[in-house]
């Protein structure tokens, strides 16, 4: 039969040598390569106190955008969850009251806004098919937790901190997960 | 009153010899510990443990303590009075080798010439030897005692390899006993300093030969059958747990620092710095010298020992076989015959 490639090396089946039937020199030789991969860099990055930088197309955790007016954008329409192949996202949406248009930006809001971050797998879909700019997946990713029920994030941990009342949370929530 | 006719400072300083080496070995051992884990990292290029306490130094205190409170469990189905009877015995084997070998010359403190060797036998390494074999009971009890057919087998493999090693082990300890003329450590060590040579020199194939079976006796890699996890789940301590494991796993460290002691003793010079004049400084000073060269002397070979567990695969069972009885009795047969043709020729 012909080989299909010309990468195939033959493997050597000749009788071993009386110094390779010693085997010493050969375990000599290996302590060798062992020695030299003391004086090698380690590749280990000490994970609490040093983090690997995320790429900037990275998908973490996601995030419910504010305009620059600090109201929040989202509308409720459902796109979303729609898109999600997961099913990890839940919402309600309600209708904006006299008094609330410096909370929302148009008559519909969500009045719940449940991601299952156990079962979202950061596809990134939702931030493609949301058409108000409302969700977004930032650069960190969800921190462990003792509970099931605590990796189902609620507005209250998506949603980020209002640019003009809260300027310095926002500052901060960068500043940790840049 | 014949209490009193004897000598009790006498035994309060041996016991105080005792008790400093005794603990001394266990503290040894305790960092053996840590040091094999960052041997390991470092020779595959990890970083090791470093989380408990400065550069993780306090990692072998941790372990122990994890030890120490965990759940201690006897098997329904096992002998329970060898089953306890095992851990003790590997320890009490493995802690009784230190008493021949002689950690330095005389300390003179309080007007008392204090040998720093617990007991000078004139059978010092038959002593050694007789010990070193009995530390396979504990091996072989444990394995036997936990009624499980793993550690059986383990013990099994640990008996027998012990059993093949020892011949090939005694036979390059007989080229070396030829060559110094007794079998006491001390003088063999005292002849060493005073000579020009090591023993290592006049001996070298005996010291390859003793080397690779004490690698084999304290069940090192790549003789680690008897603990082979992938074959043998985790071999004659599988059923144990807490201390009495730990008791097993510390049994090898402390194994490991005895054989590398007798080694530096027999074949390296023991507690003989070389190119230093000891005559130069106070005796006292000398001898603190003398521990510390041994001291260096058994962290080199304990490196040695983790050098050579974290290169190379484990030996097949044929393998371990074949090489313990073809190969090593054979050559240590010939280098006791070399030894004895150079001896007699330069009679």
């Amino acid at each position: 039969m012909q080989a299909l490639t010309n990468k195939s090396i033959a493997v050597n089946r000749s009788p071993m040598t009386f110094w390779e039937r010693l085997y010493l020199i050969n375990i000599i030789k290996g302590m060798f390569i062992t020695f030299s991969h003391m004086f090698k860099k380690q590749p280990t990055i000490s994970y609490p106190e040093q983090k690997r930088e995320f790429s900037p197309v990275f998908r973490g955790l996601h995030v419910l955008n504010r305009d620059e007016e600090g109201r929040e954008n989202c509308t409720a329409c459902g796109l979303c969850a729609v898109a999600c192949p997961a099913e990890a996202i839940t919402m309600e949406a309600a209708e904006r009251q006299e008094g609330e248009e410096h909370l929302y930006k148009e008559e519909k809001y969500a009045a719940k806004y449940e991601i299952n971050m156990l079962r979202c797998i950061f596809c990134g879909l939702c931030e493609e098919a949301c058409p108000k700019d409302a969700i977004y997946l930032s650069e960190t990713f969800a921190p462990a937790n003792y509970t099931r029920k605590g990796f189902i994030y609620d507005k209250n941990d998506l949603l980020i901190p209002n640019t003009l009342t809260n300027a310095s949370a926002l500052a901060k929530a960068k500043g940790v997960e840049a | 009153m014949t209490l009193l006719a004897f000598d009790w400072a006498f035994v309060i300083e041996k016991l105080i010899v005792i008790a400093i080496i005794v603990f001394a070995s266990l503290g040894i051992a305790l960092y053996t510990t840590f040091g094999e884990r960052k041997v390991a990292a470092i020779l595959q290029d990890r970083p090791g443990p470093n989380r408990v306490g400065p550069f993780g130094l306090f990692q072998p205190l941790a372990d122990g303590l994890k030890l120490i409170m965990k759940e201690e469990i006897i098997p329904n189905a096992s002998s329970k009075w060898l089953f306890i009877l095992g851990p003790g015995l590997a320890m009490t084997a493995s802690l009784m080798t230190c008493a021949v070998i002689p950690w330095g010359t005389a300390l003179h403190l309080f007007g008392r010439t204090i040998e720093l060797q617990v007991a000078d036998v004139n059978i010092g390494i038959l002593y050694v030897f007789a010990v070193v074999s009995m530390g396979v009971y504990g091996i072989m009890i444990g394995g036997w005692a936990s009624n499980n057919k793993f550690s059986l087998m383990s013990a099994l493999r640990a008996a027998s390899q012990a059993i093949s090693y020892e011949i090939a082990m005694g036979l390059a300890l007989i080229a070396l006993l030829m060559t110094t003329g007794t079998l006491s450590l001390k003088t063999i060590v005292a002849d060493q300093v005073a000579g020009h040579y090591w023993n290592v020199v006049y001996q070298p194939l005996g010291f390859l030969i003793f080397f690779i079976c004490a690698m084999a006796e304290c069940n090192r890699t790549p003789f680690d059958l008897p603990e082979a996890e992938n074959e043998l789940n985790f071999g004659y301590h599988q059923e144990y747990s807490s201390m009495k494991l730990g008791f097993y796993l510390f049994a090898e460290y402390v194994n490991m620092i005895m054989s590398s002691a007798i080694m530096a003793s027999m074949y390296f010079g023991g507690y003989d710095l070389p190119f230093f004049d000891e005559n130069t400084v106070a005796p006292n000073i000398a001898a603190m010298i003398g521990v510390g060269t041994l001291l260096i002397k058994i962290v080199l070979f304990i490196f040695l020992f983790m050098w050579i567990r974290w290169t190379i695969p484990r030996f097949r069972y044929d393998q371990l076989m074949n090489l313990g009885w073809k190969k090593m009795i054979p050559l240590a047969l010939f280098n006791m015959l070399l030894t004895g043709a150079l001896i007699l020729s330069k009679l």
